[in-house]
C-alpha cells in the first residue's frame, strides 16, 4: 500500500510487501488474477442475495428480498397441491362402491396403499401392523370373521364399530354365566369340555359329553346355534373351527364362560372420512381372508 | 563432503519458484504428415458419432422408442440397438467401465496416450477449436503478431475475433444439442427445440454444455490435461519400459546445431547430432512443451511433432523419425549398436487383454442369456403364517413378476412345496384351480399377492421350501425362485 512496494528482497530478486519483523522481509507473492476475481464475483453474487432474498434479520422479523421467497411459503404450497391432488383422488375412491373399487385396479391400488397407512395409524395397536391381531383382537388375515367377512360387513364393522356405543354397532356379548350364578363351577367345567370337543380338541377324563351337550343346548345354542357354528349377526363365534379369539386351553374357556367376553371395536364414523373407511375396508379384505 | 552452500543456490532451486504459474498461452502451428492425417480422421469419426448418432434409428416394435441409442430416463430404460436394460442391471454399466479402464491401460501400455492424444473429447474439440482459430487467424506466427500487437484494434481485427467465437460457439451449442438428443426421441426433440416448446431442462443442458465446451475447448485447452485431468499422473505410475512412447531419440547424437554449422564440426571430427534446433517439434506442440527434454505429464502424445520433424528431416536428407514412438529400452540398444526391439506381447499387455476378454466375454454371455421373464418374491414378515378357521396354514407373499420382453406376456404361477397346497393370487378369479394365469404388458413388471394355502396335518414341519415357478404359456418361457412355507 506504500512505496515500500518497490522494495526488491536482494536475495531472491523478488519484490516485497514492506513488512518487516526482525530484518525478515515479507515476499509479495500475490494471488493468482482468477482467484482475485472469482472472489470478487462472490462478493457481487452476494450483494445481489441480499437483495433479492431474504438475508438481514431485523428486530422481529428479517429483510424478505425483492422475489418475496420464502421456502416455508413453498412448503405450504406443495402441501396445498399434495391435498388437491389427493383430494381429486379421493373423492373418486369416495364415490365409487366397494365392489368397483376392488374391480378397478387403480383403485384398487390407491384403496389398498391409502388403506395399508390408515391401517398402520389407527388400527396396528390393537390388530398389530400386519393385522396379525392378538388375544382378544382379530386376526384380520384369517377367515374368520365374528360379524361377517364381505367387503360390506367389513366395512360396516370398521364404520360403527361393535359395542362401541355407536347407535349403528353391532351388539350382542359373551354372558358371564358364572359371574351371574346361571352355571355352577362344575356345569362350566363340563361346558368347556364339551366346547373343545366340538372343535376336537381333548377332553378331560371323566367328562360326562351328555350332561356338556345338555348345558350346551340349555343355555348357548341361543346364540351359538345348534351345533355351535356361531351366528355373525351377534357376534357369537364358531366354536367349531380351529380359531380361538382368547385361546382354547380349558382354563381360559373357564374364564370366559365364567366372566364373559365383550371386546370393543370404536366406532371409526366421524373421525375418518367415508373414502378412507372405505380404503381400509378394502385394504382388511384384500389381506387375504375376505369373503 | 562438507561443501558449502550459497543461498542463492537453494533458492533458484525448481521447487521454490511461485505457487502459481500464469499459462502461457500456446500457438501451435499448422503442420501436415501421417499423424496430422490419423487425427484428422479419427476428429471426423468421433465427432460425426456424436453428433449423428442419436439420429440413427432402431425399430423396436410399436410403442416401444425407436432410436438405437437412448438413456430413457423417466422410464428408467437403456436403449443401445438390440440392447435394452432395466436399472436393476446397472452392473452392465460397471463391466464396461472396468473394459473401459483395462483398455486405456492396455492401450497405454502398448502406445502411451493414445487415448489423450486421439480420442478424448478433450483433445478431439481443442483440436477442433485451434482448426477454427487457424482458419481465421492464420498461423503461429501471425495469431502471436496479433494478440501482441498493442495497435488500436481495426475492423478486420474486430471482425476475426467476433467470427472466431461465434463459430466456436456454434460448435459448442451443437455439442451441448446433440447432448441431449441421446435422453429423448431425437427429431422430436429437434422440432421441440426450434419451435421453442422443448423442456427447459434441455435447454439448461444445453446452455451447461455449451459453456463448458466453450470454456474448455476455447480456453482452457491444455490446462485442462496438465491439472486437472488425473490420467497423466496415474498413466506415469502405469507405464513400463516397454511402452512405445512419443519420444525423442537422443542416441541420434548431439549436439544440435544447424546444418551448416554441423556440417563444419563434422569435417572437424567433432560430434553433432541430427538436430538442427529448429525449434518445429515446440512450435507445433498444442501443449507447449519440447518433447526432447525427455517423456513430460504435459504431453498427450498426439504426434503431430513426429510430423513436424519428419518434414525438417526429409528436407535436409536427414533419416525420418528423429522424434518417434519409442522406448528407452530400444534407445541404449541402439548407442550399444544393437537393433531394436519390440514387445508389444509381453506379460503386462496379456493380462490386460485377459482382463479385457474375461470381462468383456462374461458380459456377452450374460446379456445373450439373460432372462426376459424373471420373477422375485418376498414373504410376508407381519404374521409369516396365518391359521385358518379348518386349520390349515396360509402363507402370503409379494411377487413381482418382470416382463422384459417387447410383447406382453401370459404367465401361469405355480407354487410346489407343501403337499396338497392351493395357489390363490389376490384379485384373479382362475379359471385354472392352483394355477393362477396372468397377463403381463410388455416392458413391465406386475406386482401379485400370492396365497398359499396348505393343511397343516399334511405339512408338519415348522418350514418347508416353496419353489414359484412362472411360465409364458404361449412361448414356454420360464423362470422360477425360491421361498419358504412357514408354519406357526
Amino acid at each position: 500500500m506504500t512505496d515500500h512496494h518497490s522494495d526488491i528482497d536482494s536475495l531472491s530478486g523478488k519484490s516485497t510487501t514492506g513488512h518487516e519483523w526482525d530484518g525478515i522481509k515479507e515476499l509479495n507473492t500475490p494471488l493468482p488474477r482468477w482467484w482475485v476475481i472469482t472472489f470478487y464475483l462472490t462478493i457481487f453474487w452476494a450483494i445481489g442475495y441480499w437483495i433479492v432474498y431474504p438475508a438481514w434479520p431485523l428486530i422481529s422479523s428479517n429483510t424478505t428480498g425483492v422475489f418475496g421467497y420464502s421456502s416455508r411459503a413453498d412448503v405450504a404450497v406443495e402441501l396445498a397441491n399434495l391435498e388437491k391432488i389427493r383430494g381429486d383422488k379421493m373423492v373418486a375412491l369416495g364415490a365409487a362402491s366397494l365392489a368397483d373399487i376392488e374391480k378397478d385396479p387403480a383403485l384398487l391400488a390407491l384403496a389398498r396403499a391409502k388403506g395399508k397407512t390408515v391401517f398402520g395409524d389407527n388400527c396396528a395397536p390393537c390388530h398389530g401392523s400386519g393385522a396379525a391381531g392378538a388375544k382378544g383382537y382379530p386376526n384380520l388375515n384369517d377367515d374368520d370373521w365374528l360379524w361377517g367377512g364381505t367387503l360390506d360387513q367389513i366395512m360396516q364393522t370398521i364404520q360403527f364399530g361393535a359395542r362401541s356405543g355407536h347407535a349403528k354397532a353391532h351388539e350382542g356379548q359373551m354372558l358371564a354365566f358364572g359371574k351371574d350364578g346361571v352355571l355352577k363351577p362344575d356345569e362350566i367345567v363340563t361346558v368347556a369340555n364339551y366346547v373343545r370337543a366340538l372343535s376336537g380338541l381333548s377332553m378331560r377324563t371323566g367328562y360326562d359329553p351328555a350332561r356338556g351337550q345338555k348345558i350346551f343346548a340349555e343355555n348357548c345354542v341361543a346364540c351359538h346355534g345348534d351345533g355351535g357354528k356361531g351366528n355373525q349377526e351377534l357376534g357369537a363365534p364358531d366354536l367349531t373351527d380351529k380359531i380361538w379369539l382368547y385361546g382354547s386351553d380349558e382354563a381360559i374357556l373357564i374364564e370366559t364362560i365364567s366372566q364373559g367376553r365383550a371386546g370393543v371395536m370404536p366406532a371409526w364414523e366421524g373421525r375418518l372420512d367415508l373414502a378412507t373407511i372405505k380404503a381400509m375396508a378394502v385394504y382388511v379384505h384384500s389381506l387375504g381372508g375376505g369373503k | 563432503m562438507n561443501k558449502t552452500v550459497n543461498p542463492k543456490d537453494v533458492i533458484s532451486g525448481n521447487d521454490n519458484g511461485p505457487l502459481y504459474a500464469a499459462r502461457k498461452k500456446v500457438y501451435p502451428q499448422s503442420v501436415s504428415g501421417t499423424f496430422r492425417r490419423i487425427r484428422w480422421g479419427l476428429m471426423a469419426f468421433c465427432l460425426s458419432v456424436y453428433y449423428f448418432l442419436p439420429f440413427v434409428r432402431w425399430n423396436r416394435g410399436l410403442g416401444a422408442p425407436s432410436q438405437a441409442v437412448l438413456i430413457d430416463l423417466p422410464n428408467s430404460r437403456f436403449y443401445f440397438f438390440f440392447i435394452e436394460l432395466w436399472p436393476q442391471e446397472v452392473y452392465y454399466f460397471t463391466g464396461l467401465l472396468i473394459v473401459a479402464a483395462v483398455a486405456l491401460f492396455l492401450m497405454n501400455s502398448i502406445g502411451g496416450r493414445i487415448w489423450c492424444g486421439y480420442l478424448c473429447p478433450q483433445t478431439v474439440w481443442t483440436d477442433l477449436f485451434y482448426a477454427v482459430e487457424r482458419l481465421i487467424e492464420g498461423d503461429r506466427r501471425e495469431r502471436m503478431k496479433k494478440d501482441a500487437s498493442t495497435d488500436p484494434m481495426k475492423l478486420e481485427r474486430i471482425s476475426e475475433i467476433v467470427l472466431k467465437h461465434s463459430i466456436w460457439l456454434l460448435i459448442a451449442w451443437w455439442t451441448g444439442g446433440a447432448w441431449v438428443l441421446y435422453f429423448n426421441d431425437a427429431p422430436t426433440l429437434v422440432k421441440e427445440l426450434v419451435t421453442f416448446q422443448g423442456p427447459m431442462i434441455a435447454y439448461i443442458w444445453i446452455g451447461i454444455l455449451t459453456a463448458t465446451t466453450y470454456l474448455l475447448a476455447g480456453y482452457m485447452r491444455e490446462q485442462v490435461c496438465t491439472y486437472m485431468c488425473p490420467w497423466p499422473r496415474i498413466q506415469a505410475a502405469l507405464t513400463d519400459e516397454w511402452a512405445l512412447n512419443v519420444t525423442y531419440r537422443y542416441d541420434r547424437g548431439e549436439k544440435r546445431t544447424s546444418v551448416k554449422k554441423a556440417a563444419e564440426l563434422r569435417a572437424l571430427g567433432q560430434q553433432v547430432g541430427d538436430c538442427v534446433d529448429c525449434y518445429q517439434c515446440v512450435a507445433v506442440c498444442p501443449t507447449g512443451i519440447d518433447i526432447r527434454n525427455g517423456p513430460q505429464m504435459e504431453c498427450i502424445q498426439c504426434g503431430l511433432c513426429i510430423d513436424a520433424c519428419d518434414n525438417v528431416m526429409s528436407k535436409i536428407g536427414r533419416p525420418k523419425r528423429l522424434i518417434g514412438y519409442d522406448n528407452d529400452i530400444n534407445i541404449h540398444r541402439r548407442q550399444e549398436g544393437k537393433a531394436p526391439i519390440y514387445r508389444i506381447v509381453r506379460a503386462r499387455t496379456i493380462v490386460y487383454g485377459a482382463i479385457i476378454a474375461v470381462v468383456g466375454g462374461f458380459m456377452i454371455y450374460t446379456l445373450a442369456t439373460r432372462r426376459l421373464l424373471d420373477i422375485n418374491v418376498l414373504h410376508d414378515r407381519n404374521p409369516v403364517a396365518v391359521k385358518l378357521s379348518d386349520g390349515s396354514i396360509r402363507n402370503a407373499y409379494t411377487v413381482r413378476l418382470l416382463n422384459k420382453s417387447g410383447y406382453d406376456r401370459v404367465i401361469a404361477i405355480d407354487a410346489n412345496g407343501p403337499v396338497n397346497a392351493t395357489v390363490h393370487v389376490v384379485g384373479v378369479d382362475s379359471v385354472t384351480p392352483d394355477r393362477p394365469m396372468i397377463v403381463i404388458p410388455r416392458d413391465t413388471t406386475s406386482e401379485l399377492r400370492l396365497l398359499v394355502t396348505a393343511p397343516a396335518e399334511n405339512n408338519p414341519e415348522k418350514s418347508i421350501p416353496v419353489h414359484f415357478h412362472v411360465m409364458d404359456i404361449g412361448l414356454g418361457v420360464a423362470a422360477s425362485t425360491t421361498d419358504n412355507f412357514v408354519s406357526p
